[in-house]
């Protein structure tokens, strides 16, 4: 059978630097997947790699879908967002100058179309389809307990709700596969229990599959299915979370890093 | 369906606003109150309206710095100057309305496929490069009149078209902003990373409002050329893109309604300074000063009229009261 996602050999040089490192990997459908290790160790170049932010140096990235397979290297990231991978920043990035709502909204952009002329005259036919872009963009805001905030800017939210509204405006581009850049960095222990909840909400109610990055291990630990650490660019180890708890070659690499 | 009925009711009002307004006009101009040169004062902001608000959904809303607006207009004056000499009749000028248009979109693509992908600075020089590169073919060319320009161009723009081509070009630009395209070309603007990510083409995104901004400018152009008779390629420089860029800038970048403000108010302060010579310059540019140092955000900022917002403000403190 083959991988929602397969990775091989993916590597990426900043110069002299070997961000990523021959990084072999795969995602399986609806898997909720973490993927760990040091600061600076890659992870973020990773996922600018997956979702074609930067373009990889070398390696494969294949997207297996229901009528066969897609190479997303080289590919546009709009591109790799139409096919299903959507993400969240490490540092937040949203359209701060704008409304709760239209952030949301912006993401469904290239599922609904609207032609030039019905909007320019506003037709009849203008109107329905931006009732059904909010109706939908209202019920998604719901689910996360953001719709009292539609018309507020995006800039004004309180910092843990900004990381959960890039959750919902991921989600909106209606992905097969999420990518969370430590959506739990800057929440204090409640309000990273309640994303614990809505990341296993999100993915059982979406049936989509999640690559986590986090550096909170009870977090880590308590949701992901399978764990990757990543070290200086290159997979130091992979397993369940039990694996990894007691992998020496992890704990050496954590535990160097601390002293 | 409710709400569809709603923004009937609110498009309907800005419709009978527009008929007002230029009910009003033709009334003024009867009774005399507007003399021509009050009613060439008034064609002038129309036609910097134009000019403005298509600069300011390309700088506003899409972020995208381009100085070379003034290239664009040139291309639709000068396509209505050589229609309308062969073919001098209403039809003619219609057409050669057209020909603006569509030139002015080709010089978009060609100017705008390459350059859109610069950022900031390198953008602005290379619209800047662009608009002088159509001048100098401008005053190369025969067909153009050379340096001299062209005289005696049939007028076929009077007061009335040009206030139905500001009508017709400010619902065009603010029915684009306030819909799925205005948004993706907003997302741009606020994070292209962020924007990409989320399956914005922005290239594409970018290009349609710089595309939709220039082939205003030539509409405006075009009555620019129809209106005054004569053209030259010297009244599309640099210094022409400037003043429309302070227009933007002076109402507020992202604001069409502070747009149409700074317009009619740069207009009035232009015909009323010119009574004081060389200080005329003077006093327009201190003016502007000190709007950038005690209102750097424009007069206007971001704010925009709104009928909606107008009619349900009363409606909602009736509530709170009852
Ligand atoms: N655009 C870039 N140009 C040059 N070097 C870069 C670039 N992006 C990242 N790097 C370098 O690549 C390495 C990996 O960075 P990355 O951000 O992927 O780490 P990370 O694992 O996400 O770390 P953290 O846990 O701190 O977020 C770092 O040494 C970083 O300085
Ligand atoms: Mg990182």
């Amino acid at each position: 059978m083959n991988k929602l996602l397969q990775v091989t050999h993916l590597v990426k040089n900043f110069g002299g630097l070997n961000a990523v490192a021959d990084v072999s990997m795969h995602l399986d459908n609806n898997e909720l997947v973490a993927l760990i290790g040091p600061n600076g160790a890659g992870k973020t170049t990773l996922f600018n790699l997956l979702t074609g932010v930067i373009p990889a140096t070398s390696g494969s990235i294949v997207l297996s879908g229901d009528h066969g397979t897609y190479p997303l290297n080289g590919k546009r990231a709009y591109k790799i967002a139409d096919m299903g991978l959507s993400r969240t920043f490490q540092n937040i990035r949203l359209f701060k100058n704008l409304s709760v709502l239209d952030n949301v909204l912006i993401a469904m952009t290239s599922k609904f179309k609207e032609g030039f002329i019905p909007t320019i005259f506003r037709f009849p036919s203008y109107y329905k389809t931006e009732q059904q872009l909010v109706e939908e963009a209202q019920k998604l805001l719901a689910i996360f307990e953001l719709e009292k905030d539609t018309d507020v800017l995006a800039k004004n939210l309180p910092y843990g709700t900004q990381r959960r509204l890039e959750i919902v405006r991921a989600l909106a581009t209606k992905p097969q596969i999420l990518f969370l850049d430590e959506p739990a960095a800057g929440m204090n222990p409640e309000e990273t229990a309640n994303l614990t909840e809505l990341i296993l909400k999100v993915q059982h109610q979406f049936h989509i599959t999640i690559l986590l990055i986090e550096h909170d291990m009870s977090l880590v630990m308590s949701l992901a299915q399978r764990i990757y650490v990543l070290d200086h660019g290159s997979l130091l180890a992979q397993g369940t979370p039990d694996e990894i708890k007691t992998n020496p070659a992890v704990i050496k690499a954590y535990l160097g890093e601390e002293a | 369906m409710i709400k569809l009925k709603a923004n009937f009711k609110y498009n309907v009002i800005w419709f009978l606003i527009m008929v007002a307004g230029f009910y009003l006009m033709n009334t003024l101009i009867l009774v005399g109150v507007i003399d021509s040169f009050i009613e060439n004062m008034l064609v002038t902001i129309g036609i910097n309206i134009i000019l403005a608000t298509g600069l300011n959904l390309i700088i506003g809303f899409a972020g995208q710095f381009s100085l070379g607006h003034a290239g664009f207009m040139a291309i639709g004056a000068y396509a209505t100057a050589i229609v309308t000499q062969t073919n001098s009749t209403p039809a003619g000028f219609y057409i050669s309305i057209l020909v603006g248009i569509v030139v002015a979109i080709i010089a978009a693509l060609i100017v705008g496929i390459p350059t859109l992908r610069l950022r900031g600075d390198y953008l602005a020089i290379a619209t800047m490069g662009a608009a002088e590169i159509i001048r100098i073919i401008i005053n190369n060319l025969k067909i153009t009149g050379g340096a001299a320009g062209m005289f005696n161009i049939p007028q076929f723009a009077d007061w009335p078209t040009v206030y139905i081509m500001v009508c017709v070009t400010t619902i065009i630009i603010v029915n684009f902003i306030h819909s799925r395209a205005g948004r993706a070309v907003t997302s741009v603007r606020e994070d292209e990373i962020a924007a990409e990510a989320m399956g914005i083409n922005v290239t594409k995104w970018k290009l349609a409002a710089f595309v939709l901004g220039a082939s205003t400018a030539a509409v405006a152009g075009s009555l620019h050329a129809s209106y005054l008779q004569t053209i030259a390629p010297n009244d599309f420089g640099i210094m022409e893109s400037i003043s429309i860029l302070i227009i933007v800038v002076l109402g507020g970048v992202g604001s069409i309604t502070g747009t149409f403000v700074a317009a009619v108010v740069l207009g009035v302060l232009d015909t009323v300074l010119q009574n004081f010579g060389t200080l005329r310059m003077v006093i327009y540019a201190v003016a502007l000063v000190l709007i950038m140092i005690f209102k750097p955000s424009g007069l206007l900022g971001t704010w925009e009229l709104s009928i909606k917002q107008l009619w349900r403000r009363p409606k909602r403190k009736e509530r709170v009261e009852s």
